[in-house]
């Protein structure tokens, strides 16, 4: 079971290229708004047409644009779940679930199969409603089983979370992400939110203004992210240029400190991320002393803003995170890095 | 009074009712369907035919009568070859059909288009991926959506139809009891100093032209409704 793609498209000054490979399991297509995630999944679901290149599933040629293959989205047997569900307002939840069941010309089979999703999605009692009468969660899974009864072969959810409110959104990912297990076949998720791609993401293809790049996993991309776009989405907070001047230093001129590493460093680097987490007032290595400019308090943490000594004044301060608790009281005069959390960047754009 | 009802010629609302009946009955398809096609042009092509399918509804009515005589009069080339075929749209009560569908198309076609514009188009393209057919999203899922929108320009095509007098009075002219319509009959017997005839046609106007107006009313409570649920 796998899924190759290798398209292009020129939407006025607007250039989408994307090419990757991904296998059963999750998928994630983590990139702002307006790169072009969503484009990406109407262009494997036929609902846009690429100017260029191949998808292909399971060895099944959905476009290819040199024999002039172009499946219809009907032929294409893609499952695609909308950020706004799509279902259909004049149908009934049985109603919605049955257009997904519309192959199956078997009556018995189509009403047992119904009962099972609905048994499945916890969706017993709602059957005669309508759309507009159910939860954002419930409608949620209205959708998914309507698609999953189809049995796509490829499934793509395009910001599934985006319209529900945050306290439901973390009981329906663990609910979905259990649904996606069982379901075993690849799924593609688009999000720009970095903790949904995190729990949800076996591996994670970042995106930027129509660029995808290569699929990573998840853990070793959260890890060490190697372009400065992944260590900005994956929420790296500071991000300043810098150069390699020896084979585990860094030079980040901006900040005046030279920061050592704990792996070489890789040709070609252009920044260095250090995340907000990762500085210690007790930390030996790459510790440099700081002048302290404001804070802001957040439920569980705080946030606190310093300069290195040297730090040239006109450039942005940097954010250090700490646990309420563990708030130094008075603030350090000195904060250290472990060698294992400076991240060597490279600005992937400027290729 | 109920003597004078007797006597009264009904034939113009006869006739106006089914002219009007049959004409916004092939305007709702028609327009429906150009509605549909024209969503989808390219913006330059959209641009050019919605201009030429609107003109109707901002030309006067004589101006478009005017443009049918030159189409299908008995001395055009089209008109010879419906002549021919053994059809005359100019002085039959049937060439009032084309008068009326000519100046009541826009307004279905107009009211149409904006339904099917603020139409939802991931509803189709989930129809899509589903497999579903696009004769099954169009009828079963998109007509629906848009069921209100629809209506409403349905009703007015009617009205329009019903009330049309310049480009009929051009095509079809006047004769009793063959092409009269309330709207000429009301202009005929108010010329011919018939005032009490003249305001009796205007009251069984009014009273259509209330009926009508009443169902859009309710079509819009009902529509507003649909939208605060």
């Amino acid at each position: 079971m796998s899924l190759s793609v290798d398209i292009e498209k020129r939407l006025g000054d607007f250039r989408l290229r994307v090419r990757f490979e991904c296998e059963n399991g999750i998928t994630g297509l983590l990139g702002a708004s307006g790169c072009g995630k969503s484009y990406t999944l109407k262009c494997i679901a036929g609902i846009e047409r690429p100017d260029r290149g191949r998808i292909e599933l399971d060895g099944r040629v959905l476009f290819d644009s040199d024999s002039r293959v172009n499946l219809k989205p009907q032929e294409r047997r893609v499952g695609y779940l909308f950020q706004n569900y799509a279902l259909f307002p004049n149908m009934t939840v049985r109603q919605n679930i049955l257009c997904g069941l519309h192959r199956e010309r078997d009556k018995a089979k189509r009403e047992r199969a119904l009962s099972e999703a609905i048994q499945m999605f916890q969706l017993g009692g709602l059957e005669n409603h309508k759309p507009h009468q159910l939860s954002g969660g419930q409608q949620q899974r209205v959708a998914l089983a309507r698609i999953l009864v189809n049995r796509p072969e490829l499934l793509m959810l395009d910001e599934p979370f985006s319209a529900l409110d945050t306290h439901l959104r973390l009981r329906l990912q663990i609910e979905m992400l259990s649904v996606l297990r069982r379901y075993g076949r690849p799924a593609l998720m688009v999000t720009h939110s970095r903790d949904e791609a995190y729990r949800m993401c076996d591996a994670i293809a970042v995106m930027t203004d129509g660029m995808l790049q290569a699929p990573e996993q998840t853990k070793r991309l959260f890890a060490s992210p190697r372009t400065v776009t992944a260590a900005v989405l994956t929420g790296c907070k500071n991000i300043t240029p810098a150069r390699k001047v020896g084979e585990n230093r860094l030079l980040a001129p901006e900040w005046g400190v030279t920061l050592e590493t704990a792996l070489p460093v890789p040709d070609g680097v252009t920044h260095v991320g250090i995340r907000a987490h990762y500085f210690g007032p007790r930390v030996a290595q790459n510790r440099f002393p700081v002048v302290f400019a404001g804070d802001m308090e957040e439920p569980f943490e705080w946030v606190l803003e310093f300069r290195y000594a040297d730090q040239k004044p006109d450039s942005q301060a940097i954010w250090w995170r700490i646990p309420k608790e563990k708030r130094p009281q008075p603030v350090p005069g000195a904060l250290g890095i472990a060698p294992i959390n400076v991240l060597p960047l490279i600005d992937a754009e400027r290729q | 009074m109920l003597e004078q009802l007797s006597s009264v010629d009904w034939y113009p609302l006869w006739n106006s009712l089914r002219i009007a009946a049959i004409a916004s009955l092939l305007v709702f398809f028609l327009g429906i369907l150009c509605a549909y096609y024209v969503a989808r042009l390219p913006r330059a092509v959209k641009g050019v035919l919605d201009v030429v399918l609107t003109l109707p509804m901002v030309l006067p009515p004589t101006v478009c009568g005017y443009f049918l005589l030159l189409l299908v009069g008995v001395k055009r080339p089209l008109g010879m070859l419906l002549n021919s075929l053994g059809f005359k749209f100019v002085m039959t009560w049937y060439g009032g059909i084309l008068a009326a569908l000519v100046v009541a198309f826009p307004l279905m076609y107009r009211t149409a288009r904006g339904a099917f514009e603020s139409f939802d188009k991931t509803l189709a393209y989930s129809g899509q991926t589903l497999g579903l057919s696009n004769t099954y999203i169009f009828w079963r899922i998109r007509m629906p959506a848009c069921r209100q929108g629809i209506l409403a320009g349905f009703v007015l095509a009617f009205a329009r139809a019903l009330g049309e007098y310049g480009a009929t009075s051009m095509l079809i002219g006047y004769t009793p009891g063959r092409t009269a319509t309330i709207s000429t009959t009301v202009y005929q017997l108010y010329r011919t100093n018939d005032d009490a005839g003249a305001l009796f046609w205007v009251l069984v106007n009014l009273a259509i032209s209330a009926v009508v107006l009443l169902a859009v009313n309710m079509l819009e409570a009902r529509q507003k409704k649909a939208v605060i649920k």
